[in-house]
């Protein structure tokens, strides 16, 4: 019998730029062209000022170690438990969640706002989601 | 809305509390609307206004034989009755219906009749939480709760006392599920579910109900029971995404309902003899203090730590027991109102001497909404 799967994300009209960046390597924002406000998740008009003139831009990838909890049970399907639940704090200002990679999942290893970089993991043709990693250097 | 303009004037749980393997989710509503109603001394047929959650009105209403002329299906999470409450006594004000009954019933332990909680891989939830491996309540509502603790100097020991002094309250109330005391020890020692949390920190997982009926204060006086009024409310929403709250350091549905509903009441901190804050998990108490403005946030681990909120206490919390130990269905705010009732009526297992204003604050989902209500018994 197969494993079960991780959940995966099924796209919208208004994500699917999201999801269309993350398959070649791009982690992909949103800016208010009229207020300048940097936002997510994706939605085709700015939940700052109500402006419908907004641009989707390349994020730098960049961010810092908001908060997480090392899941025990229940796992998620698709999860070896302990497993790291992250909240990151993009350089841009959004928040995301996602998982920490290439790095302990402990809270001696876990340390609150230490700086990540995006990584991609390719879940199938349509689907790559964005994880994180200890920054180098 | 006016103060203590509406009353509640029946209030019962559902005869049995904890595991209840005959009864289906949809007759457990009936058995806590039947005990309400023979509590307020009503036939059904007296009921016109009608609120719950998850079940929509007209399953209930029907299964009930109501006709009402004003239903309330709002369904954000475990404090819809808070919610549920505000909205019938505005309804009750402006004369849309003279008496409503609120029900909640939750089959959570032995699933029967209820729907599991389903995300869809399309929603925002699905596309950008659910990958991540959040699985239920204890891989999701604790996610903030590092960041709360660095900022505001917080430590495990604190949060820790929080289960430890609600089950002091819990050894007083016959109903309540976990009884046998605990300490700061056994709760860290207790098996883990999702770091920083353990067993000791998350909710119970019952079965059970509530219902609560309400009327114009002017006809309170009428019914057999105490009247319990309504002297303030508040309410709000933030998000359904636990990782996309404005700040882990506090919640900003909990910053406008609580508030809202201390205006509203004309009361301050100092006035409060009785509090109760939604407890799904141990972190929830000490939001509740800062957000509803009780104290700096960075003051409220050792508050708790220090004993001010157990039996004896300055600042009796969560006197049931709460989720961490008297009952959690899976939408406990129906309990914590319950237990306002009861204090108020001054008929609670762990009764608060001469108590006669109660606050009490409800979560729904994580952090995505909150509802406040402020009960008094003088008019």
């Amino acid at each position: 019998m197969a494993e079960a799967a991780r959940a995966k994300p099924k796209p919208t009209p208004e994500t699917q730029h999201f999801w269309d960046g993350t398959q070649i390597g791009e982690l992909r924002l949103q800016r208010c062209d009229a207020c300048s406000h940097v936002y997510f998740p994706p939605r085709p008009f700015c939940p700052s000022c109500a402006s419908r003139k907004v641009s989707v831009f390349k994020a730098s990838g960049k961010g810092k170690l908001y908060s997480y909890v090392i899941n025990h049970r229940p796992a998620a399907p698709g999860f070896t438990p302990p497993y790291a639940i992250a909240v990151v704090e993009l350089d841009e200002g959004p928040r995301m969640m996602s998982n920490i990679i290439d790095c302990p999942q402990t809270p001696e290893a876990l340390e609150l706002d230490m700086k990540l970089e995006v990584a991609f993991e390719k879940l199938d043709d349509k689907i790559t989601l964005p994880l994180f990693r200890p920054a180098k250097g | 809305m006016r103060r203590n303009q509406v009353a509640v004037v029946g209030a019962a749980e559902t005869t049995e509390l904890g595991v209840i393997p005959n009864m289906s989710q949809l007759q457990l509503h009936a058995d806590a609307a039947l005990n309400a109603i023979a509590d307020a001394g009503l036939k059904l047929s007296d009921i016109d206004g009608f609120a719950t959650a998850v079940e929509t009105p007209p399953q209930v209403c029907h299964y009930l034989g109501i006709k009402p002329t004003w239903v309330d299906g709002t369904s954000v999470g475990g404090c819809s009755f808070m919610l549920h409450v505000r909205h019938a006594a505005a309804a009750i004000e402006t004369g849309l219906c003279k008496t409503v009954l609120i029900t909640h019933a939750e089959s959570g332990k032995s699933m029967i009749g209820k729907q599991p909680r389903y995300t869809p891989p399309d929603s925002l939830n699905g596309q950008f939480e659910a990958p991540f491996g959040v699985y239920g309540p204890p891989s999701m509502f604790p996610i903030p709760v590092l960041r709360f603790m660095k900022t505001h100097g917080i430590t495990h020991e604190q949060i820790a006392m929080v289960a430890v002094a609600q089950r002091e309250w819990a050894a007083k109330n016959p109903r309540a599920t976990m009884k046998e005391p605990i300490t700061v020890a056994d709760v860290l020692n207790s098996r883990m579910i999702a770091y920083p949390f353990r067993l000791l920190q998350c909710c119970l997982v019952t079965d059970g109900g509530g219902a609560l009926i309400l009327t114009s204060a002017d006809r309170a006086k009428d019914f057999p029971q105490k009247p319990v009024y309504i002297l303030g409310t508040g309410e709000s929403v933030e998000t359904p995404m636990v990782s996309q709250m404005e700040t882990f350091n506090s919640s900003r549905a909990f910053k406008v309902a609580g508030p809202l509903a201390f205006k509203e009441a004309g009361i301050t901190h100092g006035d409060v003899d009785h509090l109760m804050i939604y407890d799904a998990f141990a972190h929830l108490p000490l939001y509740g203090l800062g957000d509803l403005g009780f104290m700096p946030y960075e003051e409220t681990g050792q508050f708790i730590a220090d004993g001010n909120t157990r039996p004896g206490g300055k600042l009796p919390l969560n006197t049931n027991g709460g989720g961490l130990s008297y009952m959690h269905s899976g939408m406990y705010g129906m309990y914590a109102l319950q237990e306002s009732v009861r204090q108020m009526r001054g008929i609670a297992a762990a009764q608060v001497k001469d108590a006669k204003i109660s606050v009490c604050h409800g979560v729904g989902g994580m952090f995505a909404a909150s509802g406040t209500i402020i009960f008094t018994n003088e008019r």
